[in-house]
């Protein structure tokens, strides 16, 4: 499934988000942030809609208020209540928001003060936009929305703003939870994450990654000096407010063996986590372009994957596993592996057709088709 | 590690390049002690230890070792010493610090209450120093109740525990109705949370007894010595097969109020010490999960049946073994079984927690973890306190109930000099060992046995003891055996 894609319409104009729907007869005052997807262009368009979205080109004009898209047919699956954000100077179409998906994840901003190895979404400049066109897209969020991923680049970049978008999706969404994806670092300063903590949202975690116990090894990883330290202050400081910290830990090539360590520490010293999640590496961004020192089999590194798994289990810390196939682990890490894939990117591979664990399975990122386990089998069923 | 072009220094600096210069640390506060003929147990002052060979101790303090190297991970991840310009380790260890002295904010938890001294066995280790069973003289009277649940109240833990001990309480149950009773109203009133346990014999329980408790969720805790004929060997009674009663009880509390409503206690007398194996099998056939192995203490008839009970450190430590080796060797098939004293330990060595129990703490627990209300008003600073004082030295009574107010008792000269002279970061002979982390102080112990507070570790059977204990389950630790996993599973 692609997010975005490219229409033929273009004009001059600023950027900005709409909300798709289907009902032609909408009430008049919720038009004029909306996009009328035209199902039937026999039936005249009502007026008002910011954009009337058609299956497929036209050469239909475009008035200065309302402006007819040419859907791209890759995205014909959006429908009612999805959000789309509309570049209108390069025709560049992204779904921001799903109604339907549980694993709606938005950046904040795609600017960062790491610099991993294994990023699969590499840094870029900072760009006010994205943030501007996130604040427009909040109250045209379904209120039933139940998870919102907040993702980056680094969000804690983005300081006070940050802050407000937190005070904002409490304002307009206050029964989704809210999972920062943040490296932890500018949490460092005390009076910022008391600001976080003050924004009272009744459902938020940050997810921060933790790759060692040792400053120099997890400084390497994220390729940044110091970084160890600023992400240890930020932790602490996060549950010093209040907030909640899950530990998100990629496994790579180069920090399997840490593990059954790292998982030490974190009982010793961080035993306050609300989870740790092990992460299977999406072979995309630096880590396709560095993938032979970064990526490893997970049916190699099942020892040590174990083990630290089993370290926490005795702490009674929380461990689950993300983005692994079961058939890659050893049946008795089948309570921790999650269905963490989201929906979008995620797909199965021919063989897995007759596997009896399929539907408890997290199945594979789209990205990753040729990078998988030598270990990938059906499972055969029980009977 | 990586070499690849990939990690070419123009865009990703290699893991070489995030390594500190050799030295370039300063060492934090640590403790060290042999393990055995080769290595070295080092400890922090917040409980994480490393064992390591002579040579890297060496090396640690000339800060010799190589950055990256296994000893030098081990000695930075447990904060044995910082690199220059990070500070996160400090924070981490005063937050460590804090949790590990967390339990000093709680205060007295455990409140024991003497509602009666009269007893109808007659242990042949008896601490108590029982009375017959129709000594009325020795019974609680309910102004004297009244004070001590008020007292109890005074405490400001979270989690206040009362504890019914004897004699024999239910030879008094009128007085432990009352109690219970005027308890659970003063707990509603006050917003408070207790949990209430008797000590008992189980030859009395009867069903309304049975159903005031499970009313009032009172639970029981018992005592099982072993097998029929060790058990009545060790505690007798003329009246009844104490025994016979003892399994009964357990089984009709189980049934009338659950599985976790009746927990066991057992003590070892030499005649225990040659069938460890057998008291491990009448707990697991009697439908435990765990087992605390006590060695006897000096106190009461145990004191003046030299003969029945005596025995060495050495004799003590074999028989313990020996149980704690079939214990593992149970789970290992499959039997999921605890020593509660190891367990203990093991919290205190590998859980960033601290851990209330009385006889290890640091300034010791008495009184201010634990402390005895005895039927006649006297207040005791522990069980053992008032064991000495039943024997006539009340050095440890720290008041009476009818005539001395809370801080009065809480602030006696006795109990505050015993703290200040019991912690053992101070101790001579504590100070600068290996386990003082996970160790703790006796003072009524050493006081009855070496005639002072702080005692003269050399020849301190607790010292002793603790020595041996520490090094025996930090040995199956390390040995990276099945049996360490066993033991790490019994943390919490």
């Amino acid at each position: 499934m692609k997010l975005a894609d490219r229409t033929t319409t273009k004009w001059n104009g600023e950027s900005f988000v709409v909300r798709v729907t289907t009902d032609a007869s909408r009430p008049s005052p919720l038009r004029a942030r909306e996009a009328l997807l035209v199902k039937d262009r026999a039936v005249p368009c009502p007026p008002g809609f910011k954009v009337y979205l058609l299956p497929d080109s036209t050469s239909l004009e475009s008035s200065p208020d309302a402006h007819v898209v040419a859907l791209p047919p890759s995205l014909a699956y959006v429908g009612d209540g999805d959000i789309l954000t509309v570049r209108p100077k390069t025709g560049d179409l992204r779904v921001m928001y799903r109604k339907a998906s549980r694993h709606n994840s938005v950046m904040v901003t795609p600017a960062c003060n790491n610099f991993c190895v294994m990023c699969a979404q590499p840094p870029q400049r900072a760009n006010d936009e994205v943030f501007r066109l996130l604040w427009d897209a909040i109250p045209l969020m379904d209120i039933d929305t139940q998870e919102l991923i907040l993702s980056g680049g680094e969000p804690t970049l983005l300081g006070r703003r940050l802050v407000q978008l937190i005070h904002r999706l409490k304002s307009f969404l206050p029964s989704t939870s809210l999972h920062v994806l943040s490296n932890g670092r500018q949490l460092k300063f005390l009076p910022f994450t008391q600001d976080i903590a003050d924004a009272r949202h009744p459902d938020l975690v940050f997810g921060i990654p933790l790759y060692s116990d040792l400053s120099y090894e997890h400084d390497f990883l994220v390729q940044a000096h110091g970084a160890f330290d600023e992400t240890v202050h930020g932790i602490l400081n996060a549950a010093r407010c209040g907030l909640r910290v899950e530990l998100r830990i990629v496994v790579t090539k180069i920090n399997f063996v840490w593990l059954p360590r790292l998982s030490r520490f974190i009982a010793r010293n961080l035993p306050f986590v609300c989870n740790v999640a092990f992460m299977g590496l999406e072979p995309i961004g630096f880590a396709k372009g560095n993938l032979q020192d970064v990526w490893i089999d997970p049916a190699d590194y099942g020892a040590q994957l174990g083990e630290a798994i089993q370290e926490l289990k005795w702490h009674r810390i929380p461990a689950s596993i993300y983005n692994h196939q079961l058939c890659t682990l050893s049946t008795d890490l089948w309570g921790a592996a999650r269905q963490s894939i989201s929906d979008w990117k995620n797909i199965f591979l021919p063989q897995c057709h007759d596997c009896a664990v399929r539907h408890r399975c997290c199945g594979f990122f789209a990205s990753g088709m040729e990078v998988h386990s030598r270990t990938i089998t059906p499972i055969p069923s029980c009977e | 590690m990586p070499t690849s072009p990939l990690f070419s220094p123009r865009h990703f600096p290699l893991q070489n390049d995030f390594l500190p210069q050799k030295g370039a640390y300063r060492l934090l506060p640590f403790r060290f002690i042999s393990l055995d003929a080769q290595q070295y147990v080092l400890t922090n002052f917040v409980g994480e230890y490393c064992v390591v060979e002579r040579e890297n101790l060496q090396a640690l303090v000339a800060k010799t070792l190589r950055p990256g190297s296994a000893a030098y991970s081990a000695f930075k991840s447990r904060h044995f010493f910082f690199e220059e310009g990070e500070t996160s380790a400090l924070h981490l260890l005063a937050t460590k610090y804090r949790t590990k002295q967390a339990p000093l904010v709680e205060f007295t938890s455990l409140h024991m209450i003497v509602p009666t001294l009269r007893c109808n066995t007659s242990c042949i280790y008896c601490q108590a120093s029982h009375k017959g069973a129709a000594a009325a003289s020795c019974d609680m009277t309910e102004a004297t109740a009244d004070r001590a649940i008020e007292f109890m109240f005074s405490s400001p833990s979270s989690h206040l525990k009362l504890e019914f001990q004897g004699g024999e309480p239910l030879l008094n149950f009128d007085m432990v109705r009352y109690i219970v009773e005027y308890t659970r109203r003063r707990e509603a009133e006050l917003g408070r949370n207790v949990s209430i346990v008797i000590c008992s014999n189980l030859a009395l329980i009867s069903e309304p007894i049975l159903q005031f408790c499970e009313k009032n969720n009172v639970h029981f805790s018992t005592s099982l010595d072993g097998p029929l004929d060790l058990h009545n060997h060790n505690r007798p009674s003329v009246e009844f097969d104490s025994y016979e009663r003892a399994s009964a009880g357990i089984v009709r509390v189980r049934e009338a109020l659950g599985i976790r409503a009746i927990s066991a206690l057992m003590t070892t007398t030499q005649a225990s010490l040659l069938r460890p194996k057998e008291i491990v099998d009448e707990y697991v056939g009697q439908g435990f999960t765990s087992i605390f192995l006590r060695p006897i203490n000096p106190y009461g008839f145990a004191s003046k049946a030299g003969a029945l009970t005596h025995y060495s450190v050495n004799e003590w430590m074999e028989f313990y073994k020996t149980a704690l080796d079939y214990i593992i060797d149970l789970n290992m098939r499959g039997i999921r079984f605890r020593e509660e004293y190891a367990a203990l330990l093991l919290r205190r060595m590998l859980s960033p927690y601290g851990t209330g129990y009385v006889d290890l703490q640091s300034p010791a627990g008495i009184g201010i973890s634990g402390i005895l209300f005895n039927h006649d008003g006297n207040v005791y600073a522990s069980d053992e306190s008032r064991m000495l004082g039943e024997m006539g030295d009340s050095h440890f009574r720290l008041g009476n109930l009818l005539h001395d107010s809370y801080e009065d008792m809480m602030l006696s000269d006795v109990l505050v000099e015993t703290l200040r002279d019991t912690m053992t970061e101070g101790v001579p002979g504590c100070s600068d060992c290996g386990f003082q982390p996970y160790c703790g102080s006796d003072p009524v112990r050493h006081y009855r046995l070496q005639g002072d507070v702080v005692g003269f570790k050399p020849t301190s059977e607790f010292c002793q003891r603790h020595l041996a204990l520490f090094r025996h389950l930090i040995g199956i630790l390390e040995s990276g055996s099945p049996a360490a996993d066993i033991l790490k599973g019994w943390i919490y």
